[in-house]
């Protein structure tokens, strides 16, 4: 009797389900029932006890125990019959009694399952056994929802629920096609698989060698296109020139917008690359600059500049382009070098000689007329780094400000005293200035 | 006001920056200047005719403020004095100076109107007596340095204004004037 309701799963001579054309197990279950507990009316539902249940991708599979004495056989329920799953209510009962899932097969009129039926039955799956069942709710939704069964064409004897199907020993089904039986159609699916992605793959490459061999003559026609702008650009133009310096500006865009930086950086705008770090780097250089009194050494700004851009560091030369670069836009930071060598950002505004007179009334007082200064003391009153302050210091001194003194005490700086004292009279101290000035503060009682 | 010796130091000789030797153009030059004028001036009064670069030259020191002129320093001046005709180098290594406060050509010059003073005009005089002598007493002669007297003498031997004679030794060395 259950052999009409449910149709019956073929199995093989090690008890494996028989799978239909594309059907993928997807789910194992053991020791478990299928039932109906529906209030007993004239549908003959088998009562499955203790089995394994396979979900697949087109059938939900019951394959008795062999140990089981109860229920024999192998019964398939179709998910094309399913018209409903019902969700899993957790309740205090539930949570002592075996996980039930529960849902509504369609049947034609005469208690046949299938998939267009007017009648109805709620069967029930009761999981006695260590599955997940919420693992297994989930997939059943999936694959019910997938509805993978309609993505086959007719297939042979997949629709066919009566004990009378084709042989289903040996790999080669009825039309000659190799089926897809079990471990060995998994292994054959795969083997297609590769083999087809194998042959596409070679196909792709075929237009990458292609591809290449065009590239090949990129590289060469950009090459030739340097050298043109190189050799042009070196050789100084005159105003005959100025058409073919237009041309090459054009040919610089193009090579630029291919993303190829130009080679004639310096005369040039310079490429977008360090066109874009300069401007960076200028709004960048704002904060340091005032937390350091108006002027940075270079060296200290990269340190800075890179840790700020955690990636995508920059060298020291990209640095310096970047800083030349300045002179070109409208930005209200400059590049400077110093007599020593040592290389500063400062501020477009910043006035040397505003820094002069901070430092004049500095070397003025009492103690510097009798000590001097010192780098430090310049930088403390200056608000700059020593080394920025010592920079000050020689500037002043080149300006014929201060003079220097060098002794075991140290590097120290003085007024410069040498532009008061009179040639011709060795001894003569003028009444006011700066040496009169310099004379009282060295002799006043300490 | 500060003294070495007897010689009356000016003021700036107490600013540190005068005992190191400024890198700025126009300011060395004026450093330099003051240091040939102070070398010269405390030469010609305490009668110093030699420099040596190694020894201890009192004015190259300054202990109140612990300042002292470097080797380099002391040769840069040395060697404006040189360039000046106001100094001459000894030797090779500029280890010795000799110090011209008076040119040769005014030491000469000096020494005519030396033997014009003392009537000495187809006189005969050692050398002693010109460096030592009475007559030389509290004239600028007095103490000349043997090589810069020997150089002078020659320039007016030269000139036919009189002549160098070689006694039995040095201390006859004599010279005949006719002026």
């Amino acid at each position: 009797m259950s052999g009409n309701f449910l149709p019956p799963v073929q199995l093989t001579a090690s008890g494996r389900p028989v799978l239909q054309r594309n059907e993928v197990e997807c789910f194992y279950l053991s020791s478990v029932d299928l039932i109906s507990e529906d209030e007993p009316t004239n549908i003959p539902f088998p009562n499955l006890k203790s089995g394994l249940l396979i979900l697949t991708s087109h059938r939900l599979l019951w394959i008795s125990d062999s140990s089981s004495s109860e229920s024999t056989g192998a019964f398939a329920v179709p998910l094309a019959a399913i018209s409903h799953i019902f969700s899993h209510k957790k309740s205090i009962k539930s949570m002592f009694a075996s996980p039930r899932i529960r849902f509504q097969l369609s049947l034609t009129p005469d208690g046949r399952v299938s998939g267009h039926g007017l009648r109805s039955v709620v069967a029930t799956i009761v999981l006695r056994g260590k599955g997940d069942c919420d693992a297994f709710l989930a997939k059943f939704w999936e694959n019910w929802r997938t509805r993978a069964w309609e993505d086959d064409g007719p297939a042979p004897g997949s629709s066919s629920n009566s004990g009378s199907a084709p042989a289903s020993s040996g790999i080669y089904s009825s039309d000659g096609t190799v089926r897809m039986v079990g471990v060995a159609g998994i292994l054959r699916k795969e083997q297609e698989m590769w083999e087809s992605t194998d042959k596409s793959l070679q196909d792709a490459f075929q237009d990458l060698n292609a591809l290449m061999s065009k590239a090949k003559e990129m590289v060469m026609l950009a090459e030739k296109m340097r050298q043109k702008l190189l050799s042009g650009s070196t050789s100084q133009t005159n105003a005959s020139n100025d058409e073919e310096m237009g041309t090459k500006e054009e040919m610089q865009d193009w090579l630029l917008s291919v993303g190829i930086i130009s080679p004639v950086t310096k005369e040039s705008a310079g490429a977008m690359y360090h066109q874009q770090l300069s401007r960076q780097l200028a709004d960048f250089v704002k904060v340091p600059l005032e937390r350091a009194g108006g002027m940075v050494n270079l060296i200290d700004i990269y340190c800075l500049f890179n840790r700020a851009r955690g990636t995508e560091l920059i060298s020291p030369d990209d640095l310096l382009q970047a800083c030349f670069l300045w002179e070109k836009f409208d930005v209200p930071v400059v590049l400077r070098k110093f007599d020593s060598g040592v290389m500063v950002i400062q501020n477009k505004s910043h006035s040397d000689e505003e820094v002069f007179t901070k430092i004049k009334v500095l070397v003025m007082k009492p103690d510097a007329l009798r000590a001097g200064i010192s780098a430090s003391d310049a930088a403390r009153t200056l608000g700059v780094a020593p080394a920025m302050a010592k920079e000050h210091l020689l500037s002043a001194e080149s300006k014929g400000l201060l003079c220097r003194d060098i002794s075991p005490d140290g590097f120290r700086f003085y007024i410069n005293l040498f532009t008061e004292i009179d040639r011709d009279d060795l001894h003569l101290v003028k009444d006011h200035g700066i040496y009169a000035t310099w004379v009282r503060a060295n002799h006043a009682p300490q | 006001m500060q003294k070495l010796g007897e010689f009356k130091l000016p003021h700036f000789f107490n600013y540190p920056p005068y005992f190191t030797l400024q890198p700025v153009r126009d300011t060395r030059e004026k450093q330099v200047q003051l240091w040939k004028d102070l070398i010269l001036d405390y030469c010609r009064t305490q009668k110093v005719f030699v420099i040596g670069l190694e020894e201890e030259f009192p004015l190259f020191s300054n202990p109140i403020i612990g300042r002292s002129l470097t080797h380099e320093a002391r040769e840069a001046f040395l060697s404006a004095l040189v360039a000046d005709g106001r100094a001459e180098w000894m030797d090779k290594g500029h280890r010795k100076c000799l110090i011209l406060w008076h040119r040769i050509q005014e030491w000469a010059e000096i020494l005519v109107q030396f033997a014009r003073d003392n009537g000495l005009e187809d006189g005969v005089v050692t050398m002693e007596e010109i460096r030592f002598g009475t007559e030389s007493q509290g004239t600028e002669l007095q103490g000349i340095d043997q090589t810069i007297l020997n150089r002078a003498l020659k320039i007016l031997e030269q000139k036919g204004k009189l002549v160098v004679f070689k006694g039995t030794s040095t201390d006859d060395e004599g010279v005949k004037f006719s002026l």
